[in-house]
């Protein structure tokens, strides 16, 4: 096929092109524009780091910037994975080093990342500008002293809920003083003490710098001078505690915030007295988006700060809110958009707070923006459900977790199978769901018919049968990611759709009731699967073969079964005999 | 394998009390959807087991049948069997959803490859109301991320730290009572009554949706302690809106002891290690200490907690088999 434009400017145009759909899209239409769109390719997303592996990526894109890493399944965020299941980012890193020498961008989320895959990055890259570790493990502030002295050109370090072994503070120090290119920095899960003085330097000698986000130990008393450094800032994390209130510091610090003129996003306020938080009051009306889901602020004082931040995008609040500070937040916040409500008492057996259902019907009626929704809550009914599907049609994720199991419509004692049912009905565009309460086969029912944009579905404790799970697999037509966890779903629903799996990012399912039998077959007959058997117990062939898995974890993947399984992983391949035990 | 299915037909529709009549009418119209949809899904089944997933018919008749509880499946031969069953003995506590008239049971999902939630046999009605699940015994749920969970922590110790000024000096005390053997001295009361947040835990009861709580500051000994609960939970039971009837029975025949161990029920509290212990089986003083909250369970459920000394290894190696 010949065309009679050159390479370039098709290449030209092809940079205009970020998604990577239509990318693939693209890349789909002639052998030439394949070639012509692999070579300009700066961006790659890896959803599952198993997937795919580092010497198939980089055969397929030789000029890849920026690359995002994701390891370990969602549910390694409750502890479901046994630690060293698996995630490094070690191999990723070494093959981009010798690959992409002018690799910019890395972002990793739930990885294993060692202090040597941070020293490669340090020295290797040698452009480096953004590190984002996204709930990530294996590395310490060594590795991060590393990258302070040698990232020259850095403008993003984040290491958000990642946890690190925090060996000393002075890690930042290490940030040369020639050093001015820092733009964003999120160290809030670090916990040794930073040299305040080091980072003074750092925030006054960067003048681009948007984001600082720092760990709850920063002392109050520090604040506004660091604040006075970076008034440009937009986005600031930072506790605020003191020991006492001093008026002088009350006014210093009212000073600072009211000098940050551009501050949109606020978050951290760990141990926040409630009599300094007047001082937040002349920046409410610009911020988009306030996270106190760290802050142990109770209902009055929220009701007054919530109300005064007219632009607010999103909220994160501990349940202290409560019902009628949800109900000032939809008076007040009309162009809300996310709203996530977390428990403060989260293993206590009665509600510490007057929150229930009814803040979230409240602000579901008065906020007419709202499309993303986590809510924790102790009660929850059919009617309410309802209400909120009807009030919002535009949410794409709502994720409902009522805390105690298999709690049924407080009102009518049954399952809350139709007030799902309507949110998956009247929710046309709902992307992301997670059920929680009392729930039958119904419930599956309805999202297998309505769920046609669902791709992403959590599951605790519901169900009655492999029904349940059929429904899903076999209506859910855009489905990538399916978590399970304590439902009674075992061997037939998930062979009946095997080959729903391989159109699905993965699936997990936990104390489920797939048998070993099951997954041996699977592995068998679906060699673009990695069927993975976690059985920390012991091996499963010292079992009979109908004995459920304990964990089990499914991914569509090119590069067959991994090489890195500790000890109590197994895939199945197609060398597993079926045995009779 | 197969044959299990086909017994889950009775009553999986879950309604509960008094919905069953109305989920009848709903499923029957959805019944006939769902067999359609089983008999195209059937045979798109790429393997070898025959798919009988057109069972789907019985499936929708929760209402009607099994008394609208949820019915357990009848277990065939298959092992299937041994590890639909509920453990109970040797997990503590069992778990008993509050105000619902299901009272499934499971284990905790790390102990061991049994782990299904399979309901319980009974029927709706004699359905036990348990008080509040444990949800801390739980792995992974709530589903709150490890480090808000610190957070959490963090955000309690800061709480508790402002309210209590003698706070070093009861670390002290703590530490000392780890080191030292208990040597029936009272001097522990002493010192423990200046944690004043310490006063105060909840107590819930099995068949109570709603809890109470104690001043344990009030008290020297266990005697006064179960005198004081036996008040509030057995003769002021007018006061609390119990839920079924049965429970209101329960309660006036039981006016036992709750220490002797001769009544229905037994009391019991949480350490802070999480576990659940036998009240009494420690000194005042130390388990003034390690009290988080207490639970009057049901004797036929406290059966298996371990005393105090028992070997936790002991507990976690016991399996369903």
């Amino acid at each position: 096929m010949g065309y009679s434009f050159p390479e370039e400017v098709l290449e030209h145009v092809l940079s205009f092109i970020d998604s990577d759909s239509d990318r693939n899209s693209v890349s789909l239409v002639c052998k030439s524009w394949h070639d012509i769109e692999r070579w300009c390719r700066r961006r790659l997303f890896v959803g599952n780091c198993y997937a795919v592996s580092p010497a198939i990526a980089i055969r397929r894109f030789p000029e890849l910037r920026s690359v995002s890493l994701k390891g370990k399944p969602h549910f390694a965020d409750f502890n479901l994975v046994p630690h060293e299941w698996g995630g490094y980012a070690y191999p990723w890193i070494a093959a981009f080093a010798k690959a992409y020498p002018w690799l910019e961008e890395l972002r990793l989320k739930r990885m294993v990342v060692s202090d040597e895959a941070l020293e490669l990055i340090a020295k290797k890259f040698k452009n480096f500008r953004v590190l984002v570790m996204y709930s990530c493990e294996g590395f310490s502030t060594d590795g991060l002293a590393t990258i302070a002295a040698n990232c020259r050109n850095l403008k993003e370090l984040d290491l958000s809920e990642s946890e690190v072994d925090d060996v000393s503070g002075n890690w930042l120090s290490q940030f040369p003083d020639s050093y001015t290119s820092l733009e964003s920095l999120n160290i809030t899960s670090l916990s040794s003490e930073i040299r305040f003085s080091a980072l003074e330097r750092l925030v006054g000698r960067c003048p681009n710098l948007k984001t600082l986000k720092l760990s709850h130990s920063v002392p109050l008393d520090l604040l506004p001078n660091l604040l006075q450094k970076a008034p440009q800032l937009v986005e600031l994390g930072s506790g605020l505690h003191t020991k006492e209130v001093h008026p002088d510091l009350y006014s210093k610090l009212a000073g600072a915030f009211s000098g940050c003129k551009g501050l949109k996003r606020l978050c951290g306020l760990q141990d926040v007295v409630p009599s300094y938080l007047p001082t937040l009051y002349p920046i409410c009306v610009g911020l988009t988006s306030l996270n106190l889901s760290d802050a142990p602020i109770q209902c009055p004082e929220l009701i007054k700060l919530v109300s005064q931040c007219q632009n607010l995008q999103r909220l994160w609040v501990l349940d202290y809110i409560e019902d009628t500070g949800l109900n000032a937040l939809a008076e007040s916040c009309k162009d809300l958009r996310e709203l996530r409500v977390f428990p403060s008492d989260p293993f206590g057996q009665e509600p510490n707070v007057s929150l229930t259902e009814q803040g979230l019907v409240s602000v579901s009626a008065g906020c007419p923006k709202l499309h993303s929704v986590l809510y924790f809550c102790r009660r929850m009914s059919n009617v309410a459900l309802s209400t909120i599907a009807r009030n919002r049609p535009n949410l794409t994720h709502f994720r409902l977790c009522i805390i105690e199991r298999f709690r049924p419509d407080y009102i009518t004692l049954e399952p809350l199978d139709v007030g799902f049912g309507a949110i998956v009905e009247h929710c046309k565009d709902l992307k992301r769901l997670s059920l929680s309460g009392l729930l039958t086969d119904r419930v599956f029912e309805y999202i297998g018919s309505h769920g046609k944009k669902l791709e992403m579905l959590s599951l605790a404790f519901a169900g009655d049968s492999d029904l349940g799970l059929h429904h899903v697999l076999s209506g859910c037509k855009s489905l990538r990611k399916l978590e399970i966890r304590d439902c009674p779903f075992g061997d037939k629903a998930l062979l009946a759709n095997a080959a729903k799996l391989e159109t699905m990012r993965s699936l997990w399912m936990s104390a489920c009731q797939v048998s070993y039998r099951a997954c041996k077959l699977l592995g068998q007959k679906m060699p673009r699967l990695n069927v993975e058997v976690i059985a920390e117990q012991g091996h499963p062939d010292s079992s009979p073969d109908e004995y459920p898995v304990e964990k089990l974890y499914i991914y569509r993947t090119v590069s067959g079964p991994r090489s890195d399984m500790p000890s109590f992983v197994w895939t199945m391949d197609k060398n597993s005999a079926l045995s009779s035990s | 394998m197969d044959s299990g299915l086909s017994s889950l037909g009775g009553g999986s529709g879950g309604a509960c009390g008094g919905g069953s009549s109305t989920n009848e009418s709903v499923t029957t119209v959805s019944k006939v959807e769902v067999v359609e949809q089983m008999s195209t899904e059937a045979s798109s089944y790429p393997g070898e087991a025959e798919l009988e997933l057109g069972l789907g018919l019985s499936l929708g008749t929760g209402g009607g049948g099994g008394g609208g509880g949820l019915v357990k499946p009848k277990q065939p031969s298959s092992a299937w069997g041994e590890y639909g069953r509920i453990l109970t003995a040797k997990d503590f506590p069992s778990v008993l959803s509050n105000a619902s008239s299901t009272a499934p049971r499971f284990s905790n999902s790390s102990a061991g490859p049994v782990s299904g939630t399979k309901r319980a046999a009974d029927s709706a009605v004699s359905q036990e109301v348990g008080s509040a699940t444990a949800a801390s015994q739980v792995v992974g749920w709530p589903p709150i991320r490890a480090y808000r969970m610190n957070s959490l922590v963090n955000q309690a110790k800061a709480l508790a730290a402002e309210d209590d000024k003698a706070d070093s000096e009861n670390d002290k005390f703590k530490d000392t009572l780890k080191k030292k053997p208990y040597t029936g001295s009272n001097k522990n009361n002493s010192t423990v009554k200046e944690k004043g947040h310490l006063g105060f835990v909840k107590v819930n009861m099995d068949g109570l949706p709603i809890g109470r709580k104690v001043d344990l500051d009030a008290h020297a000994c266990y005697e006064t302690l179960a005198q004081t609960l036996e008040d509030m939970f057995f003769r002021h039971n007018t006061t609390m809106p119990p839920i079924r009837s049965d429970v209101e029975k329960g309660q006036s025949t039981n006016l036992s002891k709750l220490l002797d161990g001769s009544s229905e029920f037994v009391l019991t509290y949480e350490d802070k290690e999480g576990d659940w212990m036998l009240v009494g089986d420690v000194p005042w003083g130390m388990f003034l200490s390690t009290v988080k909250r207490l639970r009057i369970m049901r004797t036929s459920e406290a059966n298996g907690l371990a005393p105090r000394f028992q070997e936790r290894s002991e507990r976690q190696r016991s399996k369903p088999i």
